[in-house]
């Protein structure tokens, strides 16, 4: 192929500097304002750039205990949650992969049904109280446990792996279980991971179970939290009184920078991990 | 010879025994609340229960096609679905021709990599940002507007913005992500074609037109079938975050009002009856879309 540069070389890659730094632009302003100092946030007049750098806002979020127990409480749903579902998820797919499972057919129609149709909302809601999970951490985790869509492409990937393998381990004297626990995990690492780290990302973002199932203010997660105080403005008397000390935290810098702090977590970790979420984006698009 | 039903049963013990908690998971918090739905007939009560609420047939369809939030709350979610296919839909395409095209390494994984990172931020994260960026007096998107010498928009209080809105956010998160399965089909296209097209003096536009679309068309056509059938498949905590009172001309969409009438205000029955309906409807064009991609192209969500 040709290799001189063209015009439509110079305005492609024009365009897409443009469209990264539109993806890029928000995260930037909102961490140059959340180092500003007041004077010049108030005056409108950071841009991309920090003025006045000071990271007030960032000890006053760190002062705010409500956020600090929803840091703790978003990590312990993440931890049980990602736990209990990869081990349910990896149970369940494996089993259906058998390709003669007893009633395989049944229960895969079975689980296929309910990503087409559910109760609803209210169903939910009322049935989940009368287990009694209202404001517990359960009610964060159990609902959501199994995700179909995750349980059809661990399947597919158990039912990639060579069956010889598995024929040498029963040759081998190995039990179903153990020929699951020696053989098949271990060649399954790159699938665990990925849809671990889906269910880690959803349950760290989710919010929904939170509004319809918790009241109980310490049992909030951080989303709440995020949402409480930069969309409905409420603040504890910890950031104002630390906002009237003798350097003023101005709002604005203090909801961006709970904004940051409520995402780090998966920006420090995304260079490193994101191509374990492509890979699991390719494994969602081909069916086996 | 095939093993009876009970030699069957005794051979897969160990994975029906590995299987059957997924399976009461999905009875207890999958298939218990399909029955639930049975509500939307009676005249449900929390404190009455099942047993002692009574039966009132279709009192709360008709209640629901009477009430003039029907009409609103159906046209702005098929709206909402609606725009978000149409602008939505191309743009991962457009993004994955344009990313093919590119010759340097470095700076085509710089890009994909920072069109992938939104797509992880949670919808409250995202929400906030949104509502931080365009708000009328700190947000930096109303000083651009005032520094051009125009007034300050209230974006988020005006119902004509939020379809706007909500489309160009979602586009924002998702279009990075999308384009990876557009990007893998586009490797899949023969190199020959292109040398080819080259020696008959194809531009790069022509080649993009004619060999790359071309080769692409199958998953462009399942991807869009299988879209059309989640339409009304519109997440609920980005619209519930980023609406509100003024704004429910355009805002309000059948998950938004069954949570607020059905949940907050206590209409189960009724709130169910409005899932029930559109849960059918959207079982109905899932269902079709799937059948119709397997057809096409041997794809399909299951």
């Amino acid at each position: 192929m040709k290799k001189h540069t063209g015009l439509f070389d110079v305005v492609n890659v024009l365009l897409l500097g443009i469209f990264a730094c539109a993806m890029l632009f928000p995260f930037v302003h909102m961490a140059a304002v959340s180092v500003s100092s007041a004077e010049y946030v108030v005056g409108n007049q950071v841009g991309l750039w920090p003025k006045g750098i000071n990271f007030d806002a960032y000890t006053a979020v760190f002062q705010d205990r409500r956020i600090l127990v929803g840091y703790q409480n978003t990590l312990v749903y993440v931890a049980l949650g990602t736990t209990l579902s990869l081990i349910f998820t990896t149970m369940g797919a494996y089993s259906l992969s058998r390709r003669n499972l007893v009633f395989g057919r049944t229960f895969m129609l079975m689980i296929v049904f309910t990503m087409l149709f559910t109760g609803g909302l209210i169903p939910t809601y009322l049935v989940v109280r009368s287990y009694g999970l209202l404001d517990t951490i359960w009610a964060m985790v159990l609902p959501g446990l199994v995700s179909s869509w995750y349980l059809i492409i661990m399947r597919t990937f158990f039912q990639g792996i060579p069956r010889e393998l598995e024929e040498s381990g029963t040759i081998d004297g190995l039990s179903d279980l153990g020929i699951l626990l020696r053989i098949v995990l271990p060649l399954s690492k790159p699938v665990i991971l990925t849809i671990s780290l889906f269910y880690a990302v959803q349950i760290w973002g989710n919010f929904f179970y939170a509004l319809i199932f918790i009241r109980d203010a310490g049992l909030m997660p951080l989303q709440v939290i995020i949402r409480n105080i930069v969309m409905i403005g409420q603040y504890s008397d910890t950031t104002v009184s630390s906002a009237i000390g003798d350097k003023n935290v101005i709002l604005e810098s203090l909801k961006y920078a709970v904004i940051l702090v409520g995402t780090l977590p998966i920006m420090l970790v995304y260079p490193f991990i994101q191509k374990h979420f492509v890979k699991g984006a390719m494994m969602g698009s081909v069916k086996g | 010879m095939k093993p009876s039903i009970i030699g069957q049963l005794k051979r897969d013990r160990i994975f029906l025994l590995l299987l059957a908690p997924v399976l009461v998971y999905y009875v207890l918090f999958k298939y218990v609340p399909m029955f639930g739905i049975v509500i939307s007939f009676m005249d449900y009560n929390l404190f009455k229960g099942l047993a002692g609420s009574p039966w009132v047939g279709l009192k709360y369809y008709r209640q629901f096609f009477e009430n003039r939030d029907a009409f609103v709350i159906i046209k702005n979610t098929v709206l909402l679905g609606g725009y978000k296919l149409l602008f939505g839909f191309p743009a991962p395409i457009i993004l994955a021709l344009m990313l093919n095209e590119l010759k340097g390494k470095i700076f085509k994984r710089f890009v994909q990599s920072v069109s992938y990172l939104p797509y992880f931020l949670s919808t409250v994260v995202v929400s906030s940002m949104i509502v931080m960026l365009l708000s009328p007096s700190t947000g930096w998107l109303n000083h651009m507007i005032q520094r051009m010498g125009f007034p300050a928009i209230n974006f988020l209080q005006e119902a004509e913005w939020f379809r706007t809105i909500y489309v160009s956010s979602e586009i924002w998160q998702q279009a990075g992500w999308s384009s990876i399965i557009f990007l893998a089909a586009i490797t899949t296209i023969d190199p020959q074609l292109y040398e080819a097209a080259t020696v008959d003096g194809a531009g790069r536009l022509k080649q993009i037109w004619h060999v790359t679309l071309p080769g692409i068309a199958t998953t462009v056509v399942i991807m869009f079938i299988l879209q059309i059938g989640q339409v009304l498949e519109i997440g609920f905590e980005k619209v519930f975050l980023l609406s509100n009172v003024a704004t429910y001309d355009t805002s309000d969409i059948i998950s938004t009002y069954v949570y607020r009438v059905g949940l907050l205000q206590g209409g189960y029955s009724y709130g169910t009856a409005i899932d029930l309906f559109m849960g059918v409807i959207g079982f109905v064009l899932v269902y079709a879309s799937n059948k119709l991609s397997r057809r096409y192209g041997e794809t399909s969500l299951w």
